[in-house]
């Protein structure tokens, strides 16, 4: 089964088994992972799901379309080389994903 | 810890919030939450467009896993609709559902939602007419749609338009009535509803302003059309999206303030001072800063529900903490993104961005002071808006209508 690991700002780390096809943003939120808000539910409207994609793993990931590059400028902490919103990042078979979760999303 | 802890009433949007809060705040009792509908608590955003245009499933709707709820010692309570209490006078007493269940409760938190207004005229109650709130009527009309060719809407507000845009999107005819002279009048200025109307009526909505309509036509129990002035418009469906009622009901059993919606204070605790009400059902000190002193109120949103509710969790755990924030909103109108940053009630002065044909933005001035934006497809724009208001900054409105210049770089301390 795939899994995502979220380390928190403190460096705590929660790994979470996922669904093929749901967002990592869901996966997380439904399993009550601290760091990640989503408060738009996932329609890219918040910018409040904002992770730290570990850079082994980054490049792997589809490219981001316009709009998440642009509400990624909108973060309530800076966007790095590896930001993404996990709204948009589809859980896959055979996916072991590590983010990071900023200290605060609004 | 008491025995009978906390009774939410609604479990959608704030009272999930609520329940999620308290237990990230340690609270200790035993929590209850507990929801009318049939279903597990799910986000309704959607219902209007992704689900609607089966993007999404319901199960991505779903807020928690059930291993959530048990972990955080939360009781998910559905199909319960409370009907009448008894209560003592220190808040606590027992629900009564209209099952026959009964639900004990030291304390007691409201958050009720608000109901579809219903249609007024002849013909409003034929089978056909539906109305969208909440996962059932969703897929009601989902169910009906494959059926359905010609649609009609009823209203030009968020829900109105985003179903619209979903069924067009679904190869419908869609023809949208809205009785006043322009779109979304009551949360958009007059450029925003221009906006939105050129692009709509370019997807192919045929959307008609100042409509008065006198009745839903129809033979037997199947609709035929709307009848606007001398035309009779076909439609196999209605939908109305004209509005919605705040619950007040169980509130005012209660003896609560109530004045559209239920009467808070800016912990979100009622007249009473122990019952919170929370999400679209309460009416509430305005939360922005800077507002006029006295002035209220009541929002249908998803980020009032998650803000307002964890204020009242910090009421509830003894940690109060003043409700203030700048309100947001967003509505995905087919290809259109608006988002809304702030109230832009009482402006004096707009500046327009206009990037590119469907990317574009409007900032909203008072007294020189930036105090709203209506943001489409441009989400620079709404990020850079919300982050000043929320920091307290302006946009001076001499440089902002320049699409070369990002926002962000141009707010200044005031």
């Amino acid at each position: 089964m795939p899994q995502v690991t979220y380390t928190d700002s403190e460096g705590q780390t929660r790994t979470v088994s996922a669904n093929v096809g749901d967002s990592v943003m869901e996966t997380a939120v439904r399993n009550g992972i601290p760091g990640i808000v989503a408060e738009c539910g996932g329609s890219l409207s918040c910018a409040t799901c904002h992770v730290v994609v570990d850079e082994a793993d980054f490049a792997a990931l589809p490219p981001m379309d316009p709009m998440e590059d642009e509400m990624l400028y909108g973060t309530a902490e800076d966007r790095t080389d590896t930001s993404r919103l996990c709204c948009q990042i589809s859980v896959t078979d055979d996916m072991d994903l590590r983010v990071t979760t900023p200290a605060t999303q609004v | 810890m008491s025995a009978a802890g906390l009774l939410i009433i609604g479990s959608s949007q704030a009272g999930v919030q609520l329940a999620v809060s308290l237990r990230a705040l340690g609270y200790p009792d035993p929590i209850t939450l507990l929801g009318d509908e049939n279903h597990r608590p799910y986000q309704r955003p959607a219902l209007s467009k992704e689900f609607l245009q089966d993007v999404i499933s319901k199960e991505s709707m779903i807020f928690r896993t059930q291993e959530y709820w048990d972990d955080h010692d939360i009781r998910v309570v559905k199909n319960e609709r409370i009907v009448r209490f008894d209560t003592r006078p220190d808040g606590s007493g027992v629900a009564y559902a209209r099952s026959g269940e009964t639900f004990e409760f030291d304390r007691l938190a409201l958050a009720v939602g608000a109901r579809a207004r219903k249609l007024q005229v002849p013909g409003a109650d034929l089978p056909g007419v539906l109305y969208l709130r909440n996962a059932d009527d969703a897929l009601e009309l989902k169910a009906r749609v494959p059926a359905v060719e010609n649609v009609v809407v009823i209203g030009g507000g968020f829900i109105g338009i985003e179903a619209a845009a979903s069924l067009t999107k679904l190869g419908k005819n869609v023809t949208l009535l809205e009785a006043g002279p322009r779109l979304i009048g009551r949360a958009v200025g007059p450029e925003t509803s221009d906006f939105l109307l050129k692009h709509h009526l370019e997807a192919g909505i045929d959307v008609r302003l100042d409509a008065e309509l006198t009745r839903i036509v129809g033979t037997g129990d199947q609709i035929t059309g709307v009848e606007v002035g001398n035309e009779v418009i076909p439609a196999d469906l209605v939908l109305v999206g004209i509005g919605v009622l705040p619950n007040t009901e169980l509130a005012e059993h209660l003896g609560l303030d109530c004045d559209n919606g239920i009467r808070v204070d800016g912990h979100a605790l009622c007249s009473d001072g122990v019952t919170v009400a929370v999400g679209d059902c309460a009416n509430l000190p305005n939360p922005v800063p800077g507002s006029p002193a006295g002035d209220r109120v009541r929002f249908e949103s998803v980020n009032n529900a998650i803000e307002q509710a964890k204020v009242a969790a910090y009421a509830i755990t003894g940690d109060p903490e003043e409700y203030a924030g700048i309100p947001w909103f967003w509505s995905n109108q087919g290809a259109l993104k608006l988002q809304i940053a702030g109230l832009s009630t009482g402006y004096d002065q707009t500046v327009v961005r206009a990037h590119e044909p469907t990317k574009w933005s409007v900032l909203y001035y008072r007294d020189g002071r930036i105090i709203a934006a209506d943001a489409v497809n441009a989400p620079l724009d709404f990020m850079a808006v919300k982050g000043a208001l929320a920091k307290g900054q302006n946009i001076p409105a001499d440089a902002a209508a320049d699409t070369t210049t990002m926002l962000k770089t141009l707010t200044t301390d005031i």
